[in-house]
């Protein structure tokens, strides 16, 4: 079907130098039964880039829990190009489809990267692509081409070449670092947004994915910041007496909703113009009301509340005199919701025997809530921007550590970082 | 095409993102002498390399710091039950103890920390935190403290005193300490 090969030449002009630690392992401990077998091959290589792209990629796609990407080691045959894959072969071993590439180098750091994906058993080509990277853009290439691949079998677009924030704690009390971290979505290619030797907390990214917002105490009180990726340059949004907590920014990157507390303590939920810094009271109870979230349109923010006794979460919208709405009612523990990207589904953190885990509610129909996890300190719910999986923050053997679940349930795994302790992941936009 | 519009952009985002990691990894400290060290290296070598803050806040912690305070048989440290922001009768006395150091010494200032054990949102938890120090705030005006001299922070679970994932750790993680300072 695709008779002309669309050429992708970008140019990936990276100054960095190669990063080769892998500060995640992932685990899968949960799959899914009717994972579609696919076959990544690994590309033809003349030696010289050390990123394995074919192994990037087939991890990505196993990693979705959609796939179930064929070990190399039982691979009869490694093709590089259609014209030499033996479908009768592929399809013996039970895959539906069969990547090949071939990576050319242009210079010293660049590279030609082309690859195929193969239907065997029609044996129609899907895609065929050619991109050019340099040494530094290798693993994000790979990822683009996990999305390509994705995007083309699922009709669900890729999320793996989106990045993660997330906050590292380091050291033993009382001397602990803290890091924000932004990283590929498998966690490769880490890098350090802020650090201090007081706690940062809750990042929230810009709809732009170009900016993060953030808690940092290390003046010892809460200051909400903004800061550009791009520069490093920040700017404080709110250091007002009290609480300055909990910022997410509007879906069109103008505002800022946060909790900010009274001179007795009260935390209600503001927003801010973050050109005008304008603010406007959205909640005003004696209660705790934290943890906004706003809704896709904009007009209302879902948020935390223990007006009722325990935390629930409530919709209000923000026109003048609206009233917050309580949306869950199962259980006596349910807080810092995040609606999915179709704001079809929310998840939230709930208690249940004791233990804090992911729960998602359905927001267009009954309203039906579903436990996803089983551990017993899951926290931090973030969907990745295409809604097919939810990262959050757990614990294994006294360490935090980051897990991914799809909203379904059916995939568990968990992202093992070798150092530290992990928290608040929050998964960027595309 | 649009598709491979997007790509590009995306490819153009995150180079940009990642093409200049000395600027994206460094802080302009905004007031002098408080910032923390900003992050290192150029490709993130970001290997354990902070050294202390030199904040002055820490001594006052450890009830010798500059501010003073009463003397060292006033407890500074008030512990809470699960899910709770009142006061135990026994820290009535670290209560009245403070709240006479306060009272004796207008120009005394305190702030008022107030902290959670590591169960539930995080967030959340900074209102519980908030909860308990001006539970402690109340208390010591009730006994003759002015409003002037107090100011409360939460820092949530995020700052515990002990780690670990039992009740013998979160019952010394939920508490308020009172630090005096300047």
């Amino acid at each position: 079907m695709n008779k002309v090969c669309p050429v992708l030449l970008l140019l990936v002009c990276l100054g960095l130098a190669e990063r080769s630690s892998a500060d995640f392992v992932v685990e899968v401990t949960r799959g899914q039964d009717n994972a579609v077998p696919i076959a990544v091959v690994p590309f033809a290589d003349p030696g010289v880039a050390d990123v394995d792209v074919a192994q990037v990629v087939s991890n990505d796609l196993a990693r979705s829990g959609r796939f179930k990407a064929m070990d190399r080691k039982d691979m009869v045959e490694q093709p590089h190009t259609g014209a030499n894959i033996t479908y009768d072969d592929w399809r013996r071993l039970g895959n539906d489809y069969v990547v090949v590439g071939l990576m050319t180098p242009q210079g010293p750091d660049r590279f030609n990267i082309s690859f195929e994906l193969y239907n065997v058993l029609n044996r129609q080509r899907l895609l065929g692509y050619q991109i050019s990277a340099n040494r530094p853009g290798l693993r994000l290439a790979s990822h683009q081409i996990a999305d390509m691949i994705f995007d083309k079998i699922t009709g669900i677009r890729g999320a793996f070449a989106t990045r993660i924030a997330y906050v590292a704690v380091s050291g033993s009390l009382p001397n602990r670092s803290y890091r924000l971290i932004v990283a590929d979505a498998d966690g490769e290619n880490p890098h350090v947004v802020m650090q201090s030797n007081e706690p940062l907390m809750s990042p929230a990214w810009s709809p732009d994915g170009q900016s993060l917002a953030y808690v940092s105490f290390e003046h010892r009180l809460p200051t909400v910041y903004v800061q550009y990726l791009k520069t490093g340059e920040r700017h404080v949004v709110s250091a007002r007496a009290g609480v300055n907590q909990a910022p997410a920014f509007s879906p069109d990157g103008r505002k800022l909703a946060l909790t900010l507390s009274t001179r007795d303590g009260n935390l209600d939920i503001y927003v801010i113009d973050l050109a005008t810094d304008g603010i406007s009271r959205i909640t005003d109870d004696p209660a705790i009301d934290t943890e906004p979230q706003w809704s896709k349109d904009g007009q209302s923010l879902y948020f935390t509340s223990d007006r009722a006794g325990g935390p629930q979460i409530y919709k209000v919208g923000l026109q003048p005199g609206d009233r917050p709405r309580r949306l869950t009612f199962q259980g006596n523990y349910n807080a810092r919701p995040r609606i999915s990207p179709d704001e079809s589904q929310l998840a939230f953190v709930t208690q249940e025997d004791g233990a804090y885990r992911i729960a998602v509610m359905d927001l267009k129909g009954r309203g039906d809530v579903q436990v996803l996890t089983k551990g017993q300190f899951d926290v931090s719910p973030s969907y990745a921007p295409n809604g097919a999986m939810i990262i959050y923050a757990s614990r294994d053997r006294g360490r935090g550590v980051l897990a991914l679940v799809t909203p379904d349930a059916r995939v568990q795994e968990r992202l093992a970082s070798s150092e530290g302790e992990v928290q608040e992941p929050a998964w960027s936009p595309f | 095409m649009k598709k491979i519009v997007s790509i590009a952009c995306l490819f153009a985002a995150v180079a940009l993102l990642a093409g200049c990691p000395k600027k994206a990894t460094t802080v302009e400290p905004p007031t002098a002498g408080s910032q923390v060290p900003g992050a290192g290296g150029a490709s993130g070598s970001d290997a354990g390399s902070t050294s202390t803050s030199p904040l002055g806040g820490d001594a006052g912690a450890l009830g010798g710091g500059p501010g003073g305070g009463p003397n060292a048989s006033v407890g500074r440290v008030i512990y809470f039950d699960f899910d709770k922001s009142d006061i135990r009768p026994e820290f009535a006395g670290v209560i009245s103890g403070n709240a006479q150091f306060l009272a004796a010494h207008p120009n005394a200032k305190l702030k008022l920390e107030g902290n959670t054990d590591e169960r539930g949102t995080r967030e959340y938890n900074i209102g519980l935190g908030e909860r308990r120090a001006q539970a402690v705030r109340r208390a010591l005006m009730l006994q003759g403290a002015a409003e002037n001299q107090l100011t409360t922070v939460s820092f949530g679970a995020e700052r515990p005193a002990v780690e670990g994932d039992d009740e013998a750790a979160w019952s010394k993680n939920r508490r308020v300490e009172l630090v005096y300072g300047p």
